[in-house]
């Protein structure tokens, strides 16, 4: 007995399903808003428009998504070896440090894009060095990843503050944060494409990093199912032991499979450093490698979930800004209780109307064959 | 009639392009047991999963005591009295017996209440059937024997009238098999229906009133038992005569291929599970290793498949060595030419929710032949599959399906493929047949003898005594991790049994 319940069409799995929990999440994220004594849908209306109103919201929103694609494919990575990876937040956050570098190096005498490509590479670097130890420590001293991700995530805030506040710091300075990068650590703007679809991006910093995080997506399906690596990493996360059994050796895989997800996690630091605030400053990871974690979770760790499910937390953050600035009586925490809502309904409740959906198909099913009997007799 | 406790009328079933149960009609008579066979894939579980509630058919009506009843879930399966033992069980590990016969029954939301009752409900039981196990065990504890009875108590205590078990003797020691057996007769002496889904023939003609036999999805024939044979029923399944012994000719044994000195294992609490074994296996020669299952043999293989840890010992392979007892290496072992079908295709030897072609390379995916690069060359690897596919007969012959999809047997058959097609030097094989159809023992126990016959090294582990002595050339048996004796294929299924279970065993190292 493989599966209890029958296999469902793809568009009911990938589409009806998830877009059912999500309109329960929406429900209950109303009554919540009714409860504060709010108009939920006044609420709903900002949110909507907050995020697709104007070019420049859209802009916003797609930004935010480009942060939320590169952290959910951390997790996903990981998530297809068996490991999971809650470490994105920190391996982010010293990704950092290697954009930093790369930019205070050669901003003021290199275009950008010569200290992209070479930002890219330090993001990558930090934040696989910052997954490699915990990943050397499972393979090598049976440390679990959970746990020690958790801990490298506050040792590196305060490796950042250490840096941020003594190293990195311009001489004199108060605050903690790199120098403004000149030009050359400055990402173009995609507004050209938004002006395709007649779309003015405004102030919304909406880069080049989207689609480097488009190729990430892609990369990452290639690696997945198409490499050897792929391959074992698949195997490993299906059946360890089975793993064994075909002389996958589980160290190797677990740091380099945490190597790849933290240099992903480690590239999310582009978008905001190189591409909105040109300096680095304290916390800019902001909570994005959590997110990574419910976006995982809603896409199915699949690329092609990753980005509509990036985009939908994109849309949550830039419209639930507005809702904020909007009715000030709904705060920014309600905003983060609607976010929760989401990832407890898409993410851990996934399968709560599963049963319910499958029946209702099944009934249907039998009706159109009992249909097709009686105008066969 | 009135004395019929189940009847399937027109029970038709698809799963996208694969027809798995085309137009069944079935009646179950009450108060008998019924078997069920059918090649690998013929649609019985299907069936079974069906009457359960499980899947629902396409079409079709089924009848309970001669009303119609619709079984949407289990649980209306339950509640018109059907019960099920599922081949691979359903009970939580880290609960006790007791726990797990009430979960999901209990009577209210105070559990202490319920707790006394269902202890009570249970020692009726128990008396009632025969069927003793402590309702405090822990289920992990308990050996597969016992687990498979709380699973009966399960269904007994939802007040099951008809009771379903698929394929339960599979992962039975021939002992705990008859007794199983005893507690059958016991349960239709009182009047309970049981429809029991088997491969072994002869567990048919030893307890069924009544036997349907399914082939290709449909429902071909059903017979009183006592008025078919083994042949007929073989023939039946397979639509064809079938070989039920293989022939083979005198071995011609050449070099050792395969010496195991002093090979000692120990599993992770420290208790030794194989004990100082010594033997060899010869180019063209098949060592068969009996013994009654946990004595010993899977830790064997394993270790000389290098996905075990051996404490001390040597293994030498084409004369050199392997190190078994510090960096251990499958892939390195695969590359030397050793090929290994392991006990557990589920776990080991392959990834269900792969798809059949990525299972085809598992433990090869190394070879050039696959790889463009660091990437999989997706063509070649189906191409392959499919040739393997075509072969050995996997059905259904799509080498895109997801590997849980494949019935039992025909998993079994993509890892044979797999290991055997190689060409290795030496084969090792845990429980070849486990959970195969008729027809397919047929076919895997050629090819083994022909692997023989091409002056490879076979050696071979079963629980089947059958088995061991159709195709053995020698015969080792294991018992408490020692080797206790060596035989030749000729000796009696008694004085085999009598080592299997210790008896000789410790008379001869006495004297
Ligand atoms: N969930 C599923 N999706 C697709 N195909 C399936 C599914 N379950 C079963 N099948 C296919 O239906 C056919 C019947 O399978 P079933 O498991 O009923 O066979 P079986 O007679 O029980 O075989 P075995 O003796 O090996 O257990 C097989 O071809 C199998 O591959
Ligand atoms: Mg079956």
């Amino acid at each position: 007995m493989s599966t209890p319940y029958a296999k469902l069409p793809g568009w009911v799995e990938y589409g009806l399903i998830p877009l059912i929990n999500l309109a329960v999440a929406f429900l209950v994220a109303g009554l919540v808003v009714l409860l504060v004594g709010e108009n939920p849908f006044e609420a709903a209306y900002h949110l909507i428009n907050g995020a697709f109103g104007r070019g420049e919201y859209i802009g916003f929103t797609l930004y935010y998504a480009t942060t939320f694609i590169f952290t959910g494919l951390a997790v996903a990575v990981a998530f297809h070896a068996g490991l999971f990876n809650i470490g994105g937040e920190g391996q982010a956050y010293v990704g950092g440090i290697g954009v930093a570098l790369a930019c205070l190096w050669l901003d003021q005498v290199m275009p950008w894009y010569v200290v992209f490509p070479l930002a890219i590479v330090g993001s990558v670097f930090f934040g696989a060095l910052w997954a490699f130890l915990p990943g050397w420590l499972q393979a090598k001293r049976g440390s679990h990843i959970v746990i020690t991700t958790i801990m490298f995530n506050f040792i590196a805030s305060s490796l950042m503050v250490y840096l941020l506040t003594r190293v990195l710091k311009p001489l004199g300075s108060m605050a903690p944060q790199t120098r403004t990068f000149a030009e050359g650590g400055q990402l173009p703007k995609l507004d050209w494409l938004l002006s395709i679809f007649g779309l003015n991006v405004g102030t919304a910093p909406f880069n080049i990093s989207f689609l480097l995080a488009l190729a990430a997506a892609f990369g990452v399906w290639v690696l997945i199912w198409r490499t050897k690596l792929g391959y074992e990493m698949r195997t490993m996360g299906h059946s360890p032991s089975a793993a064994r059994y075909a002389g996958i050796r589980e160290s190797r895989i677990t740091v380099i499979t945490m190597m790849i997800s933290g240099g992903l996690a480690g590239m999310m630091a582009l978008n905001p450093i190189m591409g909105e605030q040109f300096r680095m400053q304290l916390d800019f990871v902001q909570g994005a490698g959590f997110v990574g974690i419910a976006v995982a979770l809603m896409g199915r760790s699949h690329p092609g979930g990753i980005i509509p499910a990036a985009i939908l937390f994109g849309v949550l953050y830039q419209g639930g800004a507005e809702i904020a600035f909007e009715m000030p009586s709904i705060s920014r925490d309600m905003i983060v209780i609607i976010q929760g809502l989401v990832i407890l309904f898409a993410g851990a409740l996934e399968n709560m109307f599963r049963p319910a959906i499958t029946r209702a198909f099944a009934m249907r099913g039998q009706r159109a064959a009992a249909v097709v009997q009686t105008k066969g007799a | 009639m009135d004395n019929i406790a189940i009847e399937l009328r027109g029970i038709d079933k698809s799963f996208g392009p694969v027809h798995a149960n085309k137009d069944i009609n079935l009646k179950v008579r009450k108060g008998t047991i019924h078997g069920i066979i059918g090649e690998n894939g013929a649609g019985k579980s299907t069936l079974m999963s069906i009457l359960y509630g499980f899947y629902q058919a396409d079409s079709g009506e089924i009848f309970v005591d001669g009303k119609p009843a619709s079984i949407r879930d289990p649980n209306t399966a339950i509640s018109v009295g059907i019960g099920m033992v599922h081949q691979h069980f359903m009970l939580v590990e880290n609960f006790t017996v007791l726990e797990n016969v009430m979960l999901g029954a209990e009577d209210s939301q105070i559990l202490n209440k319920g707790i006394a009752k269902a202890r009570q409900e249970l020692k009726r039981l128990e008396k009632e059937y025969a069927l003793e196990v402590n309702p405090d065990a822990l289920i992990e504890e308990l050996p597969v024997g016992l687990q498979q009875r709380v699973e009966i108590l399960k269904a007994l205590y939802r007040r099951a009238d008809i009771l379903i078990l698929d394929e339960p003797t599979g992962v039975l020691t021939p002992a705990e098999a008859d007794h199983l057996f005893r507690i059958l007769g016991q349960l239709k002496a009182q009047g309970k229906t049981i429809i029991l889904i088997t491969h072994k023939l002869r567990e048919i003609m030893a307890i069924t009133d009544e036997v349907s036999v399914m082939r290709r999805g449909e429902m071909v024939a059903t017979r009183t038992t006592r008025e078919t044979s083994v042949e007929e029923l073989a023939e039946l399944m397979v639509g064809r005569r079938v070989l039920l012994r293989v022939e083979k000719g005198e071995a011609s044994p050449g070099d050792v291929k395969l010496a195991v000195e002093g090979l000692t294992v120990k599993d992770s609490r420290g208790v030794t599970m194989v004990d100082d074994v010594s033997f060899e296996v010869r180019a063209g020669e098949i060592v068969g290793i009996a013994g009654v299952a946990g004595n010993g043999q899977s830790e064997l293989l394993e270790a000389i498949a290098g996905i075990r840890r051996a404490t001390s010992g040597t293994v030498l392979l084409n004369g050199r060595s392997v190190d078994v007892t510090g960096h251990r290496d499958p892939a390195e072992l695969r590359a030397r030419g050793l090929a290994h079908v392991p006990e557990d295709r589920h776990h080991v030897g392959l990834v269900l929710k792969f798809e059949e072609s990525e299972n085809a390379i598992l433990g090869y995916h190394n070879d050039p032949r696959y790889l463009k690069g660091a990437f999989l060359d997706i063509d070649a690897i189906r191409k392959d599959a499919e040739e393997k596919i075509a072969k050995y007969d996997i059905r259904p012959p799509n080498a895109r399906l997801k590997t849980a999809n494949f019935s039992g047997g025909n998993q079994q058959k993509i890892v044979l493929a797999r290991e055997m097609e190689r060409g290795p030097d030496v084969l090792i094989i845990g429980q070849p047949t486990r959970g195969v159809d008729v027809g397919a023992i047929e076919f895997i126990h050629k090819r083994i003898i022909e692997m023989r016959d091409q002056g490879k090294a076979v050696l071979l582990v079963s629980v089947e005594l059958d088995e061991i002595r159709s195709l053995s050339d020698r015969i080792l048996v294991m018992f408490a991790g020692r080797v206790v004796g060596e035989r030749s294929p000729e000796a009696t299924e008694g004085e085999l049994g009598l080592l299997m279970a210790g008896v000789e065993g410790r008379k001869e190292a006495a004297e």
